[in-house]
């Protein structure tokens, strides 16, 4: 028996795919046939690199950047219908869980958001993984209806290229019932880029908490060198030592890199649900009572300033080593 | 101006949070709470009030004990509070909890129409953060989501705008009464009640509806009508192999040792 296809939601800024669309698509290559849905312009410069991750069809719809959540709901909605696909992938963002949970509204679609997996059951329902209390607990979900809508987290699965590629063949729709324009965009400022990998996206993310004093030299450094993103602690952006953009926790950017570094972090229950469920927890703190210590898979008791910049040092030197 | 807040009682975070067998949120352990966030929407709420005139009412759905949650509600200045209590809601999803408040919203536009519904970002036991969305969808109002900056603007006062933080934008948005947002932890500084607002608060009541007061077939909520369910729910077992040391003038490169070991570099 053939699978359905599956969609998945590509995102991307000013033509440049995001990082987690990738491990979308090699998500849903492991449940499905895979078919890419494109909302707004860039798609062009895109499409070999859509092709080399198995994508044989991508739905576009021209929506301008300023879309809303409702209209792009609307337009996966009716391409889910229409493609006679019965599942829609999306990389967990705010944005995007709204527009997963419209679109499960509108067609009668099961809904899973946050999920850190995904498989077929024998009777070929979806079985969603989910992590739940500062991801101290695990659930698998099954979706019991026959249309299911599912926002992955990002690095839920590393992206891995097609065994074999495709040439996709681009559908254009319009929108056939375009939603009232209710919500007004009055001003729209984008963030300039750090140059490093977006906080809730990357693989590596060094943090700083109030051990830092305000100064964040030491995280970057060491950021800089593992590839990471910087993160923060509520206490480092409520002093405004760094933007509140960077704010890790429940509230915040919520993370699940290979690699976390929490240095001067205590670990307060807020900031733990934000980033428990990492792969590999390191923590550099002076205090050793901290409670981040009792979930770090390597924890130093000591100061952030000799430690980090020595391990910075040693990795620079042992990668020019390799090199 | 009529604002209805909607709330959600939940297990303490600080408290040994779980799982029942059935995989629903353990709410045995007596230890529930206003959820912290929904603290920044009634705070919200009460502040649009004073400002503009009107008055606010604080709306939960869940078990007997979520009542603390409106009672907290009504301290924070809160005029009236509703509680849909119901045997039939256990393990409902976020589609049905929508379709309740927003059928309990309905009721309490009975008596004048809302202008304005406010909830909180997120319920920090679910963390799905769509409901909401659901709800606006629900009431067919527009919605302006996760504000960090709340006002209401235009002729009459009858615009709100929202000025809402994403990862990679910064957005104001407006919407024209009446409409639906939610507030971050950023929006405001929930206020601490004081001995006299909780005085005050006990004299107020709370209505308890059920689903044949809102006129909801219990057919459509709780477990049975849920489009998921849960199939496995076990505590994630403790990390291994765990390392702390003291840093003894080389725990850096102990550190950088450890993630070339683990392939991490």
């Amino acid at each position: 028996m053939t699978q359905p296809a599956v969609l998945a939601l590509v995102d991307h800024h000013d033509g440049v795919v995001r990082a987690p669309a990738f491990e979308l698509l090699t998500l849903a290559r492991s449940v499905g046939p895979v078919e890419a849905v494109w909302l707004g312009s860039g798609l062009a410069g895109a499409l070999d690199l859509l092709a080399e991750h198995g994508v044989s069809t991508v739905h576009h719809v021209d929506l301008d950047a300023e879309a809303t959540v409702a209209t792009s709901a609307r337009a996966l909605a009716e391409i889910l219908v229409e493609s006679g696909a019965t599942t829609v992938l999306l990389s967990s963002t705010f944005e995007n869980k709204e527009v997963a949970a419209l679109t499960a509204h509108e067609t009668g679609a099961g809904l899973s958001v946050d999920a850190a997996g995904l498989e077929r059951s024998g009777e070929g329902r979806l079985v969603v993984h989910q992590q739940a209390f500062a991801a101290t607990w695990t659930l698998q979900v099954e979706i019991t209806t026959p249309r299911a809508v599912v926002a992955v987290k990002p690095n839920a699965v590393p992206a891995e290229a097609a065994p074999t590629g495709e040439t996709p063949q681009v559908v254009s729709h319009a929108l056939v019932h375009p939603p009232a324009a209710r919500t007004r965009v009055v001003e729209r400022t984008v963030r300039p880029s750090s140059g490093r990998p977006e906080l809730g996206e990357a693989q590596v993310v060094v943090a700083g908490g109030r051990g830092t004093e305000g100064d964040f030299s030491a995280v970057e450094e060491l950021a800089e060198v593992l590839g990471g993103a910087v993160g923060a602690t509520r206490v480092a952006t409520d002093e405004g030592w760094i933007g509140h953009e960077t704010q890790i926790g429940q509230t915040g950017v919520t993370i699940s890199p290979r690699l976390y570094v929490g240095a001067g972090v205590s670990g307060a229950v807020h900031h733990r649900g934000g980033m428990q469920s990492s792969g590999t927890i390191v923590a550099v703190n002076a205090d050793p009572e901290a409670p981040i210590f009792e979930i770090a898979d390597f924890g130093v008791v000591g100061d952030l300033f000799t430690v980090l910049p020595q391990a910075a040092a040693e990795v620079r030197r042992l990668k020019a080593e390799q090199a | 101006m009529k604002i209805v807040v909607c709330v959600k009682h939940v297990p303490d975070l600080q408290g040994d949070r779980g799982f029942t067998p059935e995989g629903r949120v353990d709410r045995s352990q007596g230890d529930g709470t206003l959820n912290e966030l929904d603290e920044n929407a009634v705070e919200a709420a009460v502040t649009l009030a004073e400002t503009h005139g009107g008055e606010v009412t604080v709306l939960t759905m869940g078990p007997p004990d979520a009542e603390d949650a409106v009672r907290r509600g009504l301290q924070m200045g809160a005029e009236h509070a509703v509680h849909v209590v119901d045997d039939a809601l256990a393990g409902s999803d976020a589609f049905a909890t929508a379709t309740v408040l927003a059928a309990a919203v309905r009721r309490i536009a009975a008596d004048g129409p809302v202008d304005l519904v406010v909830t909180g970002m997120a319920a920090l036991d679910g963390l799905m953060s769509v409901v909401p969305t659901l709800l606006a969808a629900e009431l067919d109002l527009p919605q302006a989501t996760l504000a960090a900056e709340l006002t209401l603007t235009g002729e009459d006062t009858r615009t709100v705008r929202v000025r809402r933080d994403l990862d990679h934008v910064v957005e104001v948005l407006e919407a024209d009464l009446p409409a639906l947002v939610s507030v971050t932890d950023q929006a405001n500084q929930p206020r601490y009640p004081n001995f006299k607002a909780i005085m005050a608060a006990r004299k107020k009541a709370v209505s308890t509806w059920s689903l044949a007061d809102l006129g909801v077939d219990p057919a459509a909520v709780g477990q049975a009508a849920a489009r998921t369910t849960v199939v496995e729910a076990s505590p994630r077992p403790p990390r291994e192999d765990r390392v702390l040391i003291t840093d003894e003038g080389d725990a850096g490169l102990r550190l950088a040792a450890y993630l070339v070991e683990n392939r991490l570099v």
